[in-house]
């Protein structure tokens, strides 16, 4: 069924009665050519990708629970593209591309909204840096503007500029950062691949696999023993318990990344805001809620609940920056599990396992990555070559020394 | 979390900076092990979801380091030994 305005007041006009289930709830079939290993968006972004762009069938995505219930259920729905470095930038420039004409794309209202995102700039070497980083990303073909203490100022009147420690002097500003819906965009993948032929077999958690020869046969299942040609991993989170099924060790830590919600305010803050030197960033939703972050809480947890330290000290963030928001209350704060990789960077690539691909180590910044990952990972996974945005993505980087260490922090995954 | 210090009792974890997997005490030997091996040692992690053992530093306090067992799905901390006393155990001289 194809969603559109005129089918919403038909549905209207005749009680509603004529809305289907979103996708199908298949039973899996003995094989497969295609597995996919991960029902977030990651997954299904890349079922759907290998179905429609790279025309390949007989494709199953597994997922342990439902279908967007993991990390592109509990992110803080930024879209951006402002990367230094040349391994990153064209991939996060091609992503936000495709966010652009993603809604066209799969017909859903993943509610794309470009409002712009700024980082604050507090010193002169701040600002050499973000003129840098905006001149690397205007180089990609993405956009960069810097902002004066004054235009700050005409955006967000109410924030705290004359912080003794932090004064705020301006700002980078990508103008077509944004937020997005974040569990529509899990939904409309889900049913853009299933409409195309793709089986997503829920409550159905990969237990094991089998490889012969240095080949991946399948996987065994909760659900039973299932074949494939090809298996693809997208399970950032848990992926150091997936892969030890085919007994790897990768170059990631997991990690609790906490996220907040305040109650609902008039409009306040129009785009996102990081404040960098604070450990905090923030957005608002369409319910008024302040969306807000900080750091993650720093030790390898698979937990998806964090401790109170972090929470006081995001807090702190947002009092620094906004006091204003001193007596708003906090409605709900939950945890994420983060594969925090060596270098801050995601990996997308072939293992030493004939048939087994790996897509993982996104750090806190998968979910904006979503629809380039998904892409990358189905060309991968049809080609059998990297997608040309993603060549850098290698599991040999840290052996070579190619590592693409956006923050210089070197092999400390918990200061990424 | 409360990390029970071998040494001066219960601590608060804010006091501490984390480093990461205990292993790190076990470098190989510069002057014999290749570069694989180096790349495993810096690079790989086990990464388990459950029991796990960890270095914290106490920044905030004595300046020593601990090896802390840690349970990474429930948080809880079952064994608090000093890092020198682990690395010794292992063979190392200091």
């Amino acid at each position: 069924m194809r969603y559109s305005g005129f089918r919403v007041i038909a549905e209207a006009l005749t009680g509603h009665k004529g809305w289907k289930p979103v996708w199908r709830d298949p039973d899996p079939k003995p094989d497969y050519d295609y597995i996919i290993i991960g029902g977030g968006g990651h997954g299904l972004a890349t079922a759907y990708y290998l179905a429609k762009e790279f025309g390949q069938a007989r494709i199953a995505v597994l997922e342990k629970g439902y279908l967007g219930g993991g990390n592109v259920g509990r992110n803080t729905t930024i879209i951006r593209s402002n990367y230094l470095l040349d391994g990153n930038e064209p991939f996060y420039e091609f992503s936000l591309k495709l966010w652009e004409g993603l809604e066209q794309d799969f017909n859903y209202n993943a509610m794309v909204s470009q409002r712009g995102i700024i980082n604050l700039i507090h010193t002169d070497a701040q600002r050499d840096a973000a003129t840098r980083r905006g001149n690397a990303m205007i180089l990609h073909g993405a956009d960069a503007r810097l902002l004066s203490r004054d235009e700050v100022r005409q955006m967000y009147p109410w924030l705290n500029f004359d912080n003794a420690r932090f004064p705020i002097k301006g700002a980078l500003m990508q103008p077509r950062g944004g937020t997005v819906r974040h569990d529509a965009v899990a939904w409309g993948y889900a049913r853009g691949a299933d409409s195309r032929g793709v089986d997503l077999i829920q409550n159905c958690e990969v237990t094991g696999m089998r490889i012969e020869n240095g080949r991946i046969k399948g996987v065994e299942t909760t659900r039973g023993y299932i074949g494939a040609k090809k298996v693809g991993v997208a399970v950032a989170g848990s992926s150091s318990k997936v892969m030890a099924h085919a007994g790897m060790r990768l170059p990631i830590e997991s990690h609790v990344l906490q996220a907040f919600v305040s109650e609902g305010l008039k409009p306040l803050i129009d785009g996102v805001m990081t404040f960098g030197a604070g450990h905090f960033y923030v957005s608002q939703s369409d319910k008024g809620g302040l969306v807000f972050g900080g750091d993650i809480d720093g030790y390898n947890s698979y937990a998806q609940r964090g401790n109170l330290p972090v929470i006081e000290d995001v807090a702190e963030g947002g009092m620094a920056l906004m006091p204003a928001i001193g007596r708003v209350r906090l409605l709900r704060t939950w945890g994420g599990i983060m594969d925090m990789s060596m270098d801050g960077s995601p990996i997308i690539d072939k293992t030493h396992i004939e048939g087994l691909y790996f897509n993982g180590g996104w750090c806190y910044g998968g979910f904006k990555a979503t629809p380039a990952s998904g892409w990358c990972f189905a060309h991968l996974l049809a080609k059998d070559e990297s997608h040309i945005t993603a060549r850098a993505y290698r599991f040999d980087r840290f052996l070579k020394g190619l590592m693409i260490d956006e923050k210089g922090q070197g092999a400390t995954p918990n200061l990424h | 979390m409360i990390i029970h210090h071998p040494i001066l009792g219960p601590r608060d974890a804010q006091e501490f900076v984390y480093l990461g997997d205990a292993s790190l005490i076990d470098r190989p030997d510069g002057m014999t092990a290749g570069v694989e091996a180096f790349h495993d040692y810096l690079y790989q992690r086990t990464n388990p979801a459950g029991e796990h053992q960890e270095l914290w530093y106490h920044e905030q306090g004595d300046r020593s380091w601990l090896v802390v067992t840690r349970n990474t799905v429930t948080h809880e901390i079952t064994k608090v030994e000093l890092a020198r006393e682990v690395a010794r155990a292992r063979g190392r001289t200091k």
